[in-house]
């Protein structure tokens, strides 16, 4: 399932609701990403933009491809945008499965999809001006390790 | 055509979406770029380096060899930033 928000989100919440629904789970992988601060403390706000219809597109479409390439039980993405500040929480993975590998896994090859094929923009706010995030280049392999 | 545009690409441009007319001669995403960029020194600066522009056609990352037509929804942006 994927969710594409404003709010803020509870991590235990969202665990506990997946947990609920099936007693079969035996290991549940997490990430959360979180808006840091930078050198010097410099960041005052990350803005995320995206684009509305292609970003619930491609998070259903990473989600489903990582069902077909791992035995999952439940998954969970949740990804804001609008201002956020340092600290703050941008997104959440959650897997789930009976078993340790395809949780761990797939939790990392989510996370590794949709920085770079979800359709989101940040702009960095800091005591510098403003500027666009770009593209880094670890992400980029990161991303393209997973490619078949 | 419809045509969306995002982050850099549109504080660039200086709008989030137009709508232009295209001649036949527009059959590719390519052909579009080259197009919109004879448009004004906005756009032109904006797609001047095509190694750091993507397409979207409906919503679905391209190629810029891909056919496109009037009724496609077009998007372009820098290389996403999500996570």
């Amino acid at each position: 399932m994927i969710k594409v928000q404003t709010n803020d989100f509870n991590i235990n919440e969202e665990i506990s609701h997946i947990t609920s629904k099936n007693k079969n789970i035996g290991g549940i992988s997490t990430f959360t990403g979180i808006v840091r601060e930078g050198s010097n403390n410099s960041l005052k706000s990350m803005t995320l933009e995206h684009y509305a219809g292609m970003t619930e597109k491609m998070l259903n479409k990473i989600d489903l491809e990582a069902k077909k390439r791992w035995n999952l039980i439940e998954t969970k993405i949740i990804h804001r945008y609008g201002k956020l500040f340092p600290g703050d929480q941008i997104v959440l993975v959650i897997t789930a499965s009976e078993h340790r590998k395809d949780a761990i896994e797939s939790c990392e090859f989510l996370i590794d999809w949709l920085k770079t094929k979800a359709p989101f923009w940040k702009l960095e706010d800091s005591v510098n001006g403003s500027k666009w995030v770009e593209e880094r280049q670890s992400d980029i392999e990161a991303s393209s390790k997973w490619t078949t | 055509m419809n045509i969306k545009y995002f982050s850099w690409v549109k504080d660039q441009i200086g709008t989030e979406t137009e709508t232009i007319s295209i001649s036949k001669d527009i059959k590719t995403v390519n052909d579009l770029i080259l197009h919109l960029k004879t448009l004004s020194e906005k756009h032109k600066n904006a797609l001047s380096d095509i190694s750091i522009i993507r397409c979207a056609v409906n919503m679905e990352v391209v190629n810029f060899d891909k056919d496109i037509n009037e009724q496609d929804e077009i998007a372009i942006f820098p290389p996403m930033t999500g996570g």
